[in-house]
């Protein structure tokens, strides 16, 4: 620290420091005050960017690029014993899950290929592909976590029998519930991360109703809003397809 | 009649010191929009709930339900200034030596009590001190390291697939969410001991914070610091 001693009349020239100072001091709160006031009352976009304003979502669109840099399909997350799984799996939001619009006979995954042919798949034709388990702790963006067994096909092996290979080049996929009144769109290499499942059972039985039966998605890169219940449609696209929380203003990425 | 101005905090110092106070701010804000949506933490003793994070009447004053949305954007933004200003203020305390007066030396802790003990008033004498006491130097590098806490336990559950080693470290997943939730209690208590002990300090304390310097009439006997 340095001290320096001067006299009265210097002394005054301090006090003028003090008071300039001080009023820096208030200009820049009065500043800082007028910034935030401007960025909570920026408008904010519709659609897929909709929810929150827009210079938040130009941010966590850079966070998604710093991110996405950092992303392998090879971290992949830590499995457990089936042991470790809990008994009863919550169930939290039942959107896109009306009963008045689904039969069970008579559903298909539809997948729309780049060339606008559609693939009509049954369950049992899924099935023929090699089962896998996945027993990971499951996020839900509230913050709670559970560790959950579930059994699907990869959805990288299904693109390879199924000769998706021009569609997985593309950036995103797309996914809606039959009725679509659920959809989420999720980036192509966390789709093809190796723990990505499109799961028909939950602890070695089929998926109850209201997790999504027949199939839904499980993405154990990405919170639960991504882990679509009772896949419809699938579809590919090079831009953003439609998502049912981004469009309330969550992260459109949410990637783990 | 001489007058002694003491240059206290450099211009960089206050700088991020102001710097951090609203980005603090917005952070335990935005961050309590977020632990609403799953609100589990609690203050148990035996089987009566002492504290509960947090009551019904805290939510609704600061209207902080249903903000999930919001409070996550807020969060992932602002948390760049947090970081930002934090790795700025370390590497500008270790290069320009300002360590010397903040790291704890020998002795820090009993000393520390020696302070609190003076503080509260219990002791008389208060042990010597530069510019910073002894009780001083142990929170104001807790703070740091604090604040270094939450950076990695954020992290962790930010990102807990592609630094999982990192959410091991903390523990697991559930148990980072937990540190990082007493670490901002840790910096609300940091902060009210900060505010009473500013008050009690004075004016010229305070200005040193804004102005940078202080001055001391010399003429007065004992300066009684």
């Amino acid at each position: 620290m340095k001290e320096i001693l001067v006299d009265e009349v210097a002394a005054k020239k301090y006090k003028r420091k003090s008071i300039i100072a001080f009023i820096v001091f208030f200009a820049l709160i009065a500043l800082a005050w007028t910034g935030w006031k401007w960025l909570v009352n920026q408008p904010r976009d519709n659609g897929i960017r909709g929810g929150i304003q827009k210079p938040l979502r130009k941010v966590l669109d850079l966070n998604e690029e710093v991110y996405s840099g950092l992303y392998s399909t090879k971290h992949l997350i830590k499995e457990y014993p089936r042991s470790a799984a809990a008994k009863k799996a919550r169930v939290n939001g039942d959107v896109g899950l009306g009963p008045d619009l689904f039969d069970p006979a008579a559903w298909r995954l539809q997948i729309v290929k780049a060339g606008g042919d559609t693939l009509f798949l049954t369950l049992d034709d899924i099935k023929k592909l090699p089962k896998i388990d996945v027993v990971f702790n499951f996020k839900c963006i509230e913050g709670w976590s559970q560790i959950t067994w579930w059994s699907g096909v990869r959805f990288s092996e299904l693109a390879k029998k199924y000769g998706l290979d021009v569609e997985t080049q593309m950036k995103y996929i797309g996914m809606n519930t039959p009725d679509e009144q659920y959809y989420v769109g999720v980036d192509m290499p966390s789709m093809m991360q190796p723990q990505t499942i499109l799961c028909y059972e939950l602890n070695g039985k089929p998926l109850p109703m209201n997790q999504g039966y027949p199939l839904r998605l499980i993405i154990p890169v990405k919170y639960g809003v991504k882990h679509l219940k009772r896949i419809g449609t699938i579809s590919f696209s090079n831009t953003r397809p439609p998502d049912y929380w981004a469009e309330k203003g969550y992260d459109y990425y949410t990637g783990l | 009649m001489a007058v002694k101005v003491i240059y206290k905090h450099t211009i960089a110092t206050r700088w991020m010191h102001w710097i951090n106070f609203p980005v603090l701010t917005i952070m335990i804000w935005s961050g309590m929009l977020i632990y609403w949506a799953n609100d589990i933490y609690q203050i148990k003793i035996g089987n009566s709930v002492l504290i509960k994070f947090f009551p019904e009447w805290f939510y609704t004053k600061l209207h902080i339900p249903y903000r999930l949305s919001e409070g996550m954007a807020f969060h992932f933004v602002f948390m760049w200034l947090f970081i930002i200003n934090g790795l700025l203020y370390v590497t500008y305390t270790g290069v320009s030596g300002e360590w010397r007066y903040l790291l704890p030396k020998k002795g820090a802790f009993k000393e520390s009590w020696q302070v609190l003990l003076h503080d509260l008033h219990i002791r008389k004498t208060a042990p010597p001190q530069s510019k910073y006491n002894a009780a001083q130097r142990v929170a104001y590098t807790m703070i740091i390291i604090m604040g270094f806490g939450s950076l990695i336990t954020g992290l962790a559950i930010y990102k807990p697939v592609q630094v999982q080693w990192l959410m091991t470290l903390c523990g697991g997943y559930e148990a980072a969410r937990l540190e990082h939730f007493i670490l901002t209690v840790g910096y609300v208590l940091f902060f009210l001991i900060h505010i009473l002990q500013v008050i009690k300090a004075g004016w010229n304390n305070f200005r040193a914070m804004v102005a940078g310097f202080e001055v001391i009439k010399e003429n007065k006997n004992a300066q009684n610091k």
